[in-house]
């Protein structure tokens, strides 16, 4: 772990009066995976946002592999094709197959000869037991088979950084693992990866660091053994605490 | 109610001469070949219009929804241009552009008739179905765009391969309703002096003196505006039908 594939400085956004992020600090060394937690409206999908400069921001700095993604004049969308997201809800285009989804942003933004895009779809829908699925369109599938192919989506674009909202919040349980099986196979390969989840065993799986997003800041982080094993800051212990007696960890 | 009103009409003081000056066989057999074969220029009319409605009400849709200050005048003359042209009554613009432009005797510029009456017809309608597609694009769900944009798609790209296509799929009801209107409108380009349907029956009313050739007229134009508007309700229920069988999410 050497170079480093994103590095947050002092970041603040606001939207309207309400500070939701209030001066993150936080880098991500390449094909290192790190786990966002905090409670529902901490802002955790604020800063992934961020980073994807689908939120502009207040202030603060937010460099990609040496690259300022925040400085002005910088080609948002050139910088987007290096950094795949993926939402809790999907967001699959409904009109468009399963191939058409995977390959329309090779294709447009990338410029991948259709062949090309084509190929390497069938070859990413083949590796996440999807193959059969290729002509379906998002309404046919369920909610695992969906979030897959929205995962699949944005590796297609052979992304350096990929950020993971809550991508199992809006499953059923029993269509969860079929999902984190995907992302534990991506971290064993070395994707740098930065996941806001509930999913407190997964992340102390996955994680090689978790961090604890709090009013704004992040407040703890750590290994995942010491953050959920012994946390120091008593805003940590409630918030695992409560975990718990829902039965989440 | 209308058998009521039917039998009122027919034992009314003045039905019989009614009767024999709009409803009179012998004018209506002869009547009705000139203005069936008059009426291929309102065919026309509304062809060639409707091809330039569909295009550049969309223009003006995708303009008046460009983000950003830098692009506020465009969005402000697009806003004028709908309030501008769903303001005047359409025999206004029909008036005003078929007298006033050819009257100029502007070098270059067509001084048809004909020409001016489509232009207004295009002209007033594209004011509307732009507001068609606009409720169409913003009934698109954000996220939609933005899964768009995070595959480094641009605004444009994103609007045309994931944003319009599925908002057009929305409008086509209202556009068709807006497209009976726009057929029953051509007769309104008569007011220049341009030989359609309703233009023909006026001659023909002229040469009798016999009112029949109008409710020939009315005849044909029904017959082409009641299939288009039953093929609307069919396609509002057939979409109704599938958004509760939950296929248009
Ligand atoms: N587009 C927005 N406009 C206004 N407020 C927002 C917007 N997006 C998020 N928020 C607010 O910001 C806070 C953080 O939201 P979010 O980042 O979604 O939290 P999390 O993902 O951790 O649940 C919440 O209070 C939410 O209501
Ligand atoms: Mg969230």
């Amino acid at each position: 772990m050497s170079s480093v594939a994103l590095e947050i400085v002092d970041l603040h956004k606001s939207f309207g009066k309400l500070e939701v992020l209030r001066g993150i600090d936080l880098t991500l060394a390449e094909h290192e995976v790190v786990c966002l937690i905090g409670a529902s409206g901490s802002g955790k999908s604020t800063l992934l946002r961020c980073v994807n400069l689908l939120e502009p921001i207040d202030s603060g700095r937010i460099v990609v592999r040496g690259e300022e993604i925040t400085a002005p004049g910088v080609d948002v969308n050139a910088l987007r094709r290096g950094i795949g997201i993926v939402f809790q809800s999907f967001n699959l285009f409904p009109h468009m197959s399963v191939l058409r989804n995977i390959t329309l942003g090779p294709q447009k933004a990338l410029g991948v000869p259709a062949a090309d895009a084509n190929a390497h779809a069938d070859e990413l829908l083949a590796r996440f037991g999807l193959a059969d699925k290729r002509e379906e369109y998002p309404d046919r599938l369920s909610g695992g088979q969906q979030q897959r192919v929205a995962i699949v989506r944005a590796l297609a674009m052979q992304p350096g950084l990929l950020l993971l909202d809550e991508v199992t919040s809006a499953l059923d349980p029993e269509l969860v693992a079929e999902v984190l099986e995907v992302i534990r196979e991506l971290a064993g390969e070395g994707m740098t990866m930065l996941i806001a989840t509930h999913e407190m065993s997964f992340a102390r799986d996955v994680a090689h660091r978790v961090c604890f997003l709090d009013a704004g800041v992040i407040l703890e982080e750590g290994p995942p053994e010491q953050v959920f094993g012994a946390p120091r800051e008593p805003r940590t212990q409630q918030f695992l605490q409560r975990i718990v007696q829902a039965g989440r960890l | 109610m209308v058998g009521v009103v039917a039998f009122a009409v027919v034992n009314s003081a003045g039905w019989e001469d009614v009767k024999q000056s709009f409803f009179n066989r012998q004018e209506f057999d002869e009547s009705f070949p000139d203005i069936l074969s008059a009426f291929w220029l309102n065919v026309k009319i509304f062809l060639i219009a409707e091809v330039f409605i569909l295009v550049f009400a969309l223009v003006i849709a995708v303009l008046r929804g460009l983000p950003g200050p830098v692009f506020f005048p465009i969005r402000a003359l697009a806003v004028v241009y709908v309030d501008l042209f769903r303001g005047v009554p359409t025999i206004l613009v029909i008036y005003i552009l078929g007298f006033g432009v050819p009257a100029l005797a502007l070098p270059g510029v067509p001084n048809e008739p004909l020409f001016w009456g489509i232009v207004s017809l295009v002209l007033v309608y594209s004011a509307y179905v732009s507001e068609v597609y606009r409720a169409g694009i913003d009934s698109v769900h954000p996220s939609q765009a933005a899964a768009a944009r995070s595959l480094g798609l641009t605004h444009g790209q994103a609007l045309r391969f994931v944003v319009v296509p599925q908002a057009v799929r929305r409008v086509i009801p209202p556009l068709l309703n807006d497209f009976i209107g726009l057929q029953k409108d051509t007769a309104l380009v008569a007011l220049l002096g341009v030989v359609e349907a309703f233009r023909q029956s006026q001659i023909d009313v002229a040469g009798s003196f016999n009112y029949t050739p109008y409710i020939a007229t009315a005849i044909i134009f029904i017959a082409l505006t009641v299939p288009m508007a039953r093929f609307t309700d069919w396609l509002i229920a057939r979409d109704k039908r599938r958004q509760q069988a939950g296929r248009l999410a």
